[in-house]
């Protein structure tokens, strides 16, 4: 039988701690980023603006089609160059591949919040918008005072189970080598030979958050349910 | 942005090695259809009898089946594929784990096919469940009504409806499932995507070679799409708001 050796863990608690703020921090932003973006993308793919609809449509189902790997691969490569156009630079601009990871997964979370949203938007009677702009509110005003403060209380639930999504999809930033939760697990894993005890440590310390969040998320729902 | 086009790339012979760089993707891609393929029978299999059991009325038994689904759905994919692939066989028996070391061919192709299957087989399950619960109360009561018996109830009246009302959802994890096994580079097999940057390490073309993975996985997508809303439209029962009347 296998010999689990419990001290590996806890030796390495403070690094993994840290690994795990990084995971919280990328989840963090890139829902925050993710769900502003994602909603200027909704309502683009709901306009009746051509210019608008066929540019944010691509890009969602483009993005949604692609596995996140893909498009980690993707933005690792491509930000140096897209920065080093911005800056006038002579040489591609290295960002790192923890900055690096930051953009892509706002980028790539706003294709998924925007479905979300896009959908939460079409839930809201038609005649809210023609209410608002019989009183009088242009169009801006009757999305941010009348449709979106009732989609995004519709939504919230669904928004938040995505959140969780993405909380486990940020473990592939492990390709890039970051030192994220599963990064700092997997560095100490290959450094002391302890595959087994990291591994599975890192596993609980992913259920535990996400079963909290889903518990959370239900309790919500209920609570939400007309 | 000064970056030397070069579309010509994927017919120059490979740097180390046989053969040009289009093979590559090619191999890549089957190796990405295979995995998700055996994985999907797999997780639509499991999905199917765990979705169904959760819906008995056999309390442990529905238990069970809700933790499983729990266990595989809150645990990311990645590192799923490191305790099959790593720490699970630690804790086999020594001529099992001498076996799997050693004897099974292609471990990595395997590993991630059972770890794709129970991953996806969760997901699955949470639609089957969701789709019987959503038969209306009086289906499984005149079912028992008429004397049937519980399996046959499923067999006969509850599955036939159930399975084609959640064609939808199922179509975007059979889509997940594809874009998932890109996972799988992370163990070391050689995918599309593990492919792509294989090939983008040797010959710095990364806009050639991601847009042609990308593309590769957008025609994965459409196809599927495609026969899904196929399987859809022939599975249709008359008579439902969706079923184009009669």
């Amino acid at each position: 039988m296998y010999d689990f050796d419990f001290d590996v863990i806890q030796r390495s608690l403070p690094y993994l701690w840290k690994g795990l703020q990084y995971t919280a921090t990328l989840t963090l932003v890139a829902m925050v980023g993710g769900i502003v973006i994602g909603t200027l993308l909704a309502m683009a793919r709901l306009s009746s603006i051509k210019i608008l609809y066929w540019p944010a449509s691509i890009y969602v189902n483009l993005l949604r089609s692609t596995p996140l790997i893909l498009v980690i691969f993707w933005f690792y490569f491509l930000v140096p160059l897209i920065a080093q156009w911005i800056t006038n630079s002579p040489t591609p601009v290295s960002i790192g591949a923890d900055r690096s990871a930051f953009i892509t997964f706002t980028i790539f979370e706003a294709a998924y919040y925007c479905e979300i949203i896009r959908a939460g938007i079409q839930s809201i009677p038609r005649g809210q918008v023609a209410a608002g702009y019989a009183l009088g509110l242009t169009y801006g005003q009757s999305m941010r005072h009348v449709i979106l403060p009732q989609a995004f209380r519709n939504m919230t639930p669904v928004l938040l189970t995505q959140t969780i999504i993405l909380f486990q999809d940020t473990s592939l930033v492990y390709v890039l080598s970051v030192t994220d939760l599963l990064g700092a697990a997997s560095k100490v894993a290959q450094r002391d030979s302890r595959l087994v005890e990291m591994y599975s440590f890192a596993a609980v310390c992913y259920f535990a958050v996400s079963y909290t969040l889903s518990l959370t998320v239900k309790r919500l729902q209920k609570r939400f349910a007309p | 942005m000064n970056y030397n086009w070069n579309w010509h790339i994927f017919w120059e012979p490979v740097a180390a090695g046989e053969g040009v760089y289009w093979e590559w993707l090619v191999s890549g891609l089957g190796w990405t259809v295979a995995t998700s393929l055996l994985a999907w029978v797999m997780a639509l299999a499991l999905g199917a009898v765990v979705g169904v059991v959760r819906t008995t009325p056999v309390k442990w038994a529905a238990r069970l089946g809700g933790a499983y689904v729990e266990l595989f759905r809150n645990i990311p994919l990645l590192v799923q594929m490191f305790l099959w692939f790593f720490v699970l066989p630690e804790f086999l028996p020594q001529a099992v784990d001498r076996w799997l070391k050693q004897d099974l061919p292609n471990p990595e192709f395997v590993t991630a096919v059972v770890a794709l299957g129970f991953f996806t087989s969760a997901r699955v399950a949470e639609q089957v469940r969701a789709g019987i619960n959503s038969l209306p109360r009086g289906q499984r009561m005149a079912a028992q009504a008429l004397g049937l018996t519980l399996p046959q109830a499923y067999r006969h009246v509850l599955l036939p409806m159930a399975l084609r009302i959640i064609i939808p959802p199922l179509t975007s994890e059979f889509m997940n499932i594809f874009k998932n096994s890109s996972v799988a580079l992370t163990i070391g097999l050689l995918e599309l995507t593990a492919q792509a940057r294989a090939m983008n390490e040797y010959t710095f073309q990364g806009f050639e070679t991601f847009t042609a993975a990308t593309v590769l996985y957008v025609i994965v997508a459409f196809t599927v799409n495609r026969l899904m809303a196929w399987i859809e439209d022939r599975s249709r029962v008359p008579g439902y708001i969706a079923g184009g009347g009669h």
